[in-house]
């Protein structure tokens, strides 16, 4: 990682709307490098559409988007500057694990693309890529075979097989028992404290929230917009903004 | 993992020891470039040191190089001038469990699977044509589990719909055929029997092979798509829990379908075949009415009836290979793709053999 000073990610003023339906505006944030930022909020809120737009898949309404110090909407189009996406790992809410591969095929794919490595050199390293998420005895499973929990830490595998100093996990602990959300919270830390990697996070898993996020930001569908922003624990212990509150009480809104 | 990754390694023997002096970047990139020669130096059986003072960055997969190394060799190998985050990355991935490298699968073992594969194959085909006739039979106590509508709507898609693709190939098939036949036949004088070749090769067998041609590409393989997406879903499975019979529910509505349509294709891939040979002829300056009598005289009942026969056991065939290949659908988004390619080319080569059938029975019984 080059020691650049600007932030993993920077968000100046975006916005989205859907066919005349406005989703958020005027949304700002700053990633700092080796932190795991959160992206909080309700459903609807546009939580993955502020995702999408960081990976280059949605282009912004209004706004524009810095990952890693490039403008990813810049002269070269809409997410095409390769250099950055060698360097963003992405994992999707659903995994998007391709199906006629193995889950080993699937994490060894970007490997065979960007690097010279062997054969067997790939494989060892996709290996030691699930063996990090705990899936070492399914490597060889088709997506199909597997449950819902290790699809999601297979991708996380596939999103890491260049070890990207940037990662980007959509709802990586929906649908997952507590233990294994928990593991999956504690390879997350691991990884930014070995790696240095930065995580940006879109998550609604309270639990997770607080043990794992440096910072975060929250939207809310109502305000159309980011309604907090800083470091969970203090929102949670001392935000006065009721939708804030009542989302780290779990309580509903009257 | 930046376009100017660069990594090296120096290998060098001190006091009975292999040395790895690796300098710049360690990440996957890095450790394609000095891969091999890593694996080289530990195949050299000498105890490995790996000196790591001038790496700049170790992730999970240049530890994994040097792990893979230190395990080719057969000892932890002896870490120097790593800092403390190189050595955790290293020390993560030794803990890391990792299967072994797995060596390709024998031949003998791959033949001997096959064969396995093809035997049950056959032995699933018969069972399955077995479950088909006893859903029939049920059929009368079951009237609840038979959709009418379902019936109706693929005799719509797999007939109604077909019929202007039957007309356009027929006239097609006829046109060619007699032009084909006309030029030698007309060396001897028998211009006119290229009406008999073509009317009989039309009844026999052209007719209602190409109609089966043309429903095995269209509603084979669809059939194969419907359920097999019926499948993927999970569809099939609540059928079950709810006490329903798939075969009689989405299997027989199909069978009956394509068995009743295709007598009507046949008929109709004839006439448009008589049609385009007649108006060949009629170019050659013979009269239509002249040709109509010619194949009223020479084309017997039996043709056209033996070929109808045919065209519904085709039929059959047909609906039975593309609802089977749908029940048998795997699972990934490639499933139903190849379902649907197991249908068309399933369906034809069937009609083919089963023609071939028929024609050694039609001989034998002088029909």
């Amino acid at each position: 990682m080059s020691a650049l000073p600007q932030p993993a990610v920077r968000g100046v003023g975006l916005s989205q709307i859907f066919e005349g339906r406005t989703i958020y505006k005027n949304v700002s944030f700053e990633v700092a490098r080796g932190q795991v930022y959160a992206i909080l909020g309700g459903s609807g809120s546009g939580k993955s559409t502020l995702m999408k737009q960081a990976i280059g898949l949605l282009r912004p309404a209004a706004g524009r988007i810095e990952v890693l110090g490039r403008d990813m909407y810049g002269d070269r189009g809409a997410g095409e500057d390769d250099d950055v996406l060698r360097e963003i790992g992405v994992m999707f809410q659903s995994g998007a694990l391709f199906g006629s591969m193995s889950l080993l095929q699937n994490v060894m794919l970007p490997l065979e693309m960007y690097t010279d490595l062997p054969l067997a050199g790939r494989e060892a390293v996709a290996r030691t890529k699930l063996g990090l998420v705990g899936l070492a005895d399914a490597a060889d499973m088709n997506p199909a075979e597997v449950s819902g929990g290790m699809t999601k830490r297979a991708a996380i595998a596939r999103a890491l097989a260049l070890d990207p100093p940037l990662l980007f996990l959509d709802e990586p602990s929906a649908g997952l028992d507590p233990i294994t959300s928990a593991g999956l919270d504690r390879l997350i830390l691991e990884l930014r404290d070995t790696l240095g990697a930065t995580f940006v996070v879109v998550t609604h898993e309270l639990a997770s929230i607080l043990a794992i996020a440096d910072r975060c930001l929250m939207l809310d569908s109502v305000a159309q917009g980011m309604i907090a922003e800083g470091d969970p624990r203090e929102l949670r212990d001392s935000s006065t903004q009721p939708t804030v509150r009542a989302f780290f009480r779990r309580e509903a809104m009257a | 993992m930046t376009a100017g990754s660069n990594a090296s390694v120096l290998v060098s023997e001190r006091d009975g020891f292999r040395v790895l002096t690796y300098a710049g970047r360690l990440d996957a990139v890095g450790a394609g470039r000095v891969w091999k020669s890593t694996m080289w130096a530990a195949r050299q059986r000498l105890p490995l040191i790996f000196d790591l003072a001038r790496v700049t960055l170790c992730d999970t997969a240049g530890a994994t190089m040097l792990v893979f190394a230190e395990e080719a060799q057969g000892a932890p190998a002896r870490i120097e001038g790593a800092t403390p985050e190189i050595e955790a990355v290293v020390m993560r991935v030794r803990e890391t469990p990792r299967r072994p490298v797995h060596e390709a699968v024998s031949r003998a073992q791959t033949v001997r699977q096959e064969a396995m594969t093809a035997y049950r194959d056959v032995s699933d085909v018969i069972v399955y044509i077995g479950e088909a006739l006893v859903a029939l039979g049920k059929l009368p106590m079951r009237r609840r589990m038979w959709r009418g509508a379902d019936f109706w709507r693929t005799a719509d898609q797999a007939g109604v719909r077909a019929v202007p693709l039957v007309l356009l190939l027929g006239v097609l098939i006829g046109l060619i055929l007699a032009f084909q036949s006309l030029v030698p036949l007309r060396r001897f004088g028998a211009d006119l029997y290229a009406a008999d070749l073509v009317g009989i090769s039309l009844a026999r067998e052209l007719g209602p092979l190409l109609a089966a041609v043309i429903l095995s590409g269209r509603t084979g393989s669809a059939f194969a798509a419907e359920i097999g997406t019926m499948k993927v879903n999970e569809e099939l499975d609540a059928l079950a829990t709810m006490g329903l019979d798939s075969m009689t529910m989405l299997v027989l509505p199909r069978l009956v379908a394509a068995t009743l349509v295709m007598p009507a294709l046949t008929i109709i891939m004839e006439l448009a075949g008589l049609v385009g040979m007649t108006m060949v002829l009629k170019g050659f300056g013979f009269a239509p009415v002249t040709v109509w009598n010619q194949i009223a005289y020479w084309v017997v009942a039996k043709d056209v009836i033996g070929g109808l026969v045919k065209s519904m056991v085709f039929g059959a065939a047909i609906a039975l290979i593309g609802c089977r290949a749908g029940l048998t659908t795997g699972v990934g988004p490639r499933a139903v793709g190849i379902s649907a390619t197991r249908a068309v080319v399933g369906g034809i080569v069937a009609s083919i053999v089963i023609d071939g059938l028929f024609a050694l029975a039609f001989y034998r019984l002088n029909v």
